[in-house]
């Protein structure tokens, strides 16, 4: 590195990466995305990288990851996947259908229309920009705009490809999608990548995404989803993260929810470097429902940060969050829950719990529960606990002969399972238990020590 | 089989246990009773290996090991097992993996095959006719929601899955209705051989009508202050613990 180099900040840094990208970067891309470019990156520019000053981020500390240098894939690099190395990465094997993005690129190998029920789109967004813009230009940067994240107005400055869903009214997709999100470079690399979900009135989507690192290169990956859920549609969107130490993950998920929608969210970290997960979730019809979920395990120095925001902005809306941490090691973790009930929204039901469990001296977990209520017939609730494992249920097992490595996976897992049993896809509570074994006898941290 | 030899230990800084005796063989049944608070579930579960008790001195062998110098997990494949006065409820660990996990690490410390689904469904059965235990119970978590009495049955139950040499019954009377207490018992007896023996500690009688002891002790204030046969239970219903607490003093 320079000398001169040295002096600029890493948002500086970005900065200048845009704009001598610029060219490539509205390459081959649609006007609805390049028009978005300018404006954002001016918007991150004035914002710059978050501190601790910051109150949203003041338990994640992005500066330090930021200051690596990273290269970019602005142009599609057309490798081919080896599928076999891919499922050796403990990736939940279901009946799904199955698509692949490598880089934040959608993969040309993928065949997702083989299988789809008719009028379903899962495409390259890239492409469908491109050929099809009627199908998003109602929706794309409709949620993400509104944000003042300045790692969402980055994505949107950077972002060329990533997932398009599309479930037109009544249509019903039974089985799973399964999205996989690998990462893979032999040198440090970020990730931009933009995804979008649209659920038509009555549509019904599940959606699996599964974030990997295959090699162990840094990474900075910054991916941003909308989902639009419309009247009375049914929409499942659950993220299992399963990536190197030296990962930076900042994932933003904003899902707007209109008339008796029903919407189940879950963000299952097994292994990572830091993570900051950014859920918001608008209920701007009645009747709405919602589910967020979210298991954290974390050990060595990882971090992990669920930030979520749930605005009630319509009567009759009921939403539940659950979020577990499990902290080992030097880990750390945080949990904001921001409830926010508008004057109209009476007859709202909103739930939040944050349970936390150290196992080690040195972890450490910041959680706060946060309620802004402005009507006035509203059930609400909100709790967080942090503690240690229970000695005495630790001891029973012991007692009975069960070894004591054995008992505290028993006891972890029975901690995670009050989570995974409100998963609503069947199949996955029993891989999402079988991971979280894997991972409490160090086999999936194994998987990346090659 | 048990010999316990001036055993003293403290939690907390304060001293429980203050010089216990006790030998117990093969095919015997010892009664331990005893006032509130005088050290019996100190006691049981210093023997179980519970960390939170500091031995101070005396020594405890174990079928010819030193005791004190096992794992919890390990005095129970050894043979040792202790029914809680109060089980622990353990919500998300299902009944049927936890009985099954500690009957396969039983087998496996003696060399043996871990048991089929098929075995083990059958074995469970047995036992559970035995106790005439709800199916209903070992379907869900561990202890979550039973009730006081299940809790006690629960226990004994999984007692007749692992058949061990030395059983430590604390208070397993408790909580437990007329009919429970004697298919608790009736199990217990059932399970008994001239090869293992059982430590009752209780309150009452009752129990003692169908455990029958060899002997009962009197713990007081962290010692066994009398020892004596089964009569010695009945003089206690009869006149209860002041005229021991007295001689002592
Ligand atoms: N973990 C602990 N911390 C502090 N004090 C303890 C602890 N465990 C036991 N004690 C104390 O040790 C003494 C003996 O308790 P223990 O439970 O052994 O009595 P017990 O004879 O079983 O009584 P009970 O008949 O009521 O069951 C009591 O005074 C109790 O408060
Ligand atoms: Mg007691």
């Amino acid at each position: 590195m320079t000398i001169t180099s040295q002096k600029i900040s890493p948002a500086e840094r970005l900065v200048s990466l845009f704009e001598q990208s610029r060219g490539t970067l509205n390459e081959g891309s649609s006007p609805l995305l390049n028009r978005m470019r300018e404006v954002s990156m001016k918007r991150f520019a004035q914002a710059g990288i978050p501190d601790f000053k910051t109150e949203d981020y003041k338990y994640t500390n992005l500066n330090t990851a930021l200051a690596k240098s990273y290269k970019q894939e602005l142009v599609r690099e057309n490798g081919v996947i080896d599928l076999n190395v891919v499922f050796e990465r403990h990736i939940p094997q279901l009946d799904t259908h199955l698509v692949f993005l490598v880089n934040g690129w959608f993969y040309k190998g993928n065949k997702p229309e083989s299988g789809l029920p008719k009028g379903i789109v899962l495409d390259s967004l890239e492409q469908v920009a491109n050929q099809k813009p009627a199908l998003i230009q109602d929706f794309l940067n409709r949620q993400a705009a509104l944000s003042n994240d300045p790692f969402v107005a980055l994505n949107t400055a950077f972002a060329k490809d990533g997932f398009f869903l599309y479930v037109p009214k009544g249509v019903a997709l039974e089985k799973p999608v399964q999205i996989i999100n690998l990462l893979s470079s032999d040198e440090n690399l970020m990730v931009t990548q933009r995804n979008l979900i649209v659920a038509e009135s009555a549509a019904q989507a599940k959606v699996l995404v599964c974030d990997y690192t295959l090699t162990s290169s840094s990474f900075l990956y910054n991916s941003v989803t909308e989902v639009f859920a419309d009247e009375d549609s049914l929409v499942d969107v659950y993220t299992i993260q399963n990536q190197n130490n030296q990962t930076t993950a900042i994932n933003s998920t904003f899902i707007k929810q209109e008339r008796n929608s029903v919407l189940n969210t879950g963000a299952f970290s097994l292994h990572t470097g830091l993570v900051r997960n950014n859920l918001k979730i608008v209920m701007n019809g009645d009747h709405a429902e919602a589910s967020a979920l979210g298991i954290s395990l974390t050990d060595k120095k990882q971090h992990v940060d669920n930030f979520v925001l749930i605005n009630h902005d319509k009567p009759n809306c009921t939403s539940n969050q659950l979020f577990k941490n499990i902290l080992d090691d030097d880990s750390t973790g945080a949990f904001a829950g921001r409830i926010h009930v508008a004057r109209d929204a009476q007859q709202t039901n909103a739930f939040q719990r944050n349970n936390n469990v150290l196992l080690s001296d040195k972890s450490r977990m910041q959680t706060k529960p946060q309620l802004i209520i402005d009507a006035d017939d509203v059930k609400c609730s909100h709790g967080a606990t942090v503690g240690q494992i229970d000695e005495d249920a630790l001891f029973f097992l012991r007692a009975r002969g069960i070894g004591e490595k054995e008992a505290r996976t028993m006891l972890m897992n029975a901690f995670a399972h009050e989570v995974i049993q409100k998963v609503s896809i069947e199949p996955l509570r029993e891989r999402l238990s079988e991971l979280i074994e894997k991972r409490m006898n160090g086999e999936i941290a194994k998987g990346h020590e090659q | 089989m048990l010999s316990i030899k001036n055993l003293r230990a403290s939690v907390e800084g304060k001293e429980i246990l203050k010089g216990i005796n006790l030998e117990i063989k093969a095919g015997e049944v010892h009664a331990i009773m005893g006032p509130n608070g005088s050290g019996k579930s100190t006691l049981a579960n210093v023997l179980a290996g519970r960390e939170d008790y500091e031995i101070l001195s005396g020594e405890v062998t174990y079928m010819g090991q030193d005791l004190l110098e096992l794992s919890p997990e390990d005095r129970s494949r050894s043979g040792l097992f202790l029914s809680f006065q109060y089980p622990v409820e353990i919500p998300g660990v299902p009944m049927v993996n936890f009985i099954k996990t500690a009957v396969n690490e039983h087998r496996k410390f003696k060399g043996l095959e871990p048991l089929t689904a098929g075995e083990f469904l059958k074995l469970m059965r047995a036992k559970k006719d035995m106790l005439h235990l709800d199916t209903e119970l070992t379907n869900r978590s561990v202890n979550e929601g039973f009730s006081g009495g299940e809790k006690k049955k629960n226990e004994i139950f999984q007692m007749a899955m692992l058949e061990p040499k030395l059983a430590i019954l604390d208070e397993t009377d408790s909580g437990l209705d007329i009919d429970a207490l004697r298919i608790v018992a009736e199990g217990v007896n059932a399970l008994k051989t001239p090869e293992n023996a059982t430590i009752v500690v209780t309150h009452y009688q009752r129990l003692l009508d169908y455990i029958v002891p060899d002997f009962v002790h009197v713990l007081y204030k962290g010692r066994i202050v009398k020892s004596g046969g089964k009569e010695l239970a009945l003089e206690l219903e009869e006149k209860g613990y002041d005229w021991i607490k007295n001689g002592e003093n």
